[in-house]
């Protein structure tokens, strides 16, 4: 029982890492999915379309 | 614990989209070729020249157009991943109930079939994928509607699978409503030169293949965690 609080508690600050990695899953997407750059938008054109991202 | 997700999302993510890029170059792109042709002008629409022409395929070969689709497809999914890997990992730290060390690859595949629902169904209920050509509202407008769809799915989904009283459930019911009640953002005339046969065969190929991604993504994300999970405890 012991263990068990103290492995919960210790869960409390495992928050952070996973909003850091979900960030890091924003940032991807948003570059690979939304960011507008001519070049970007060339190369990652056919997957945002089939992928359903609003394109162009 | 980051390591464990940032892992587990990229072996998972790199999978579901080399496996979904690969179901997208052999069932969406040719009807993306298709419709460029209709885009570009040189099959018209109701046209005099080539309405005959229907079955146009267009058998050109770019490498590099789809190493690079491929390429985008495997960074779509390790951000989907990323997002997902982590939600199961907040998940089992946050669960008291059952079995809290592993997500089971059953219970994987539906966190990939709400994912798909949350990214891609949802979205495309009012913006369907939208083929080369088609007529649509502007940009920023659509890409703002879209990602209030995704995030007010996502929650209202996670509110249902893990919600316990009514009130949750209604809450949950009018997240997934309210986007669709408020309504995408349409075009003011609908002039796309693209057959609407094409259109709506792309959209049905494009969340087919989406589908399985996301399935695929929901699999081997739950599978990395647990064999990551395995490893460093």
């Amino acid at each position: 029982m012991t263990n068990h609080t103290i492995s919960r508690s210790y869960s409390r600050n495992r928050l952070l890492p996973l909003i850091m990695a979900i960030m890091l899953g924003v940032s991807v997407l948003a570059v690979a999915g939304h960011a507008q750059s001519p070049t970007l938008h060339g190369a990652a054109h056919d997957t945002r379309h089939a992928t359903g991202f609003p394109c162009h | 614990m980051f390591t464990r997700v940032v892992i587990s999302a990229l072996f998972a993510g790199c999978l579901a989209g080399l496996i979904g890029g690969v179901l997208q170059l052999f069932f969406v792109q040719p009807v993306l070729l298709h419709a460029e042709l209709y885009e570009s002008g040189q099959l018209t629409h109701f046209g005099s020249s080539s309405a005959a022409d229907t079955h146009h395929t267009d058998s050109t070969f770019d490498l590099t157009r789809d190493l690079l689709s491929l390429g985008f497809s495997m960074a779509i999914y390790v951000g989907y991943g990323l997002i997902m890997t982590a939600l199961m990992a907040f998940r089992l730290d946050n669960d008291d109930t059952i079995n809290p060390s592993a997500i089971s690859p059953h219970q994987g595949i539906i966190w990939g079939l709400a994912g798909f629902i949350a990214v891609q169904f949802a979205p495309g209920f009012g913006l369907p994928p939208e083929v080369p050509g088609v007529a649509s509202a502007s940009l920023e407008a659509r890409q703002i509607w879209w990602l209030a769809t995704v995030v007010a799915t996502a929650f209202g989904i996670w509110l249902i699978a893990f919600g316990r009283t009514p009130v949750v459930f209604g809450l949950a019911i009018l997240l997934i409503l309210a986007p669709h009640v408020i309504g995408a953002p349409e075009p003011q005339i609908l002039q796309g030169p693209v057959p609407p046969e094409i259109a709506s065969h792309f959209a049905a190929r494009a969340l087919g293949v989406g589908m399985a991604a996301w399935v695929i993504l929901g699999l081997c994300s739950s599978y990395f965690l647990a064999q990551s999970h395995s490893d460093t405890d």
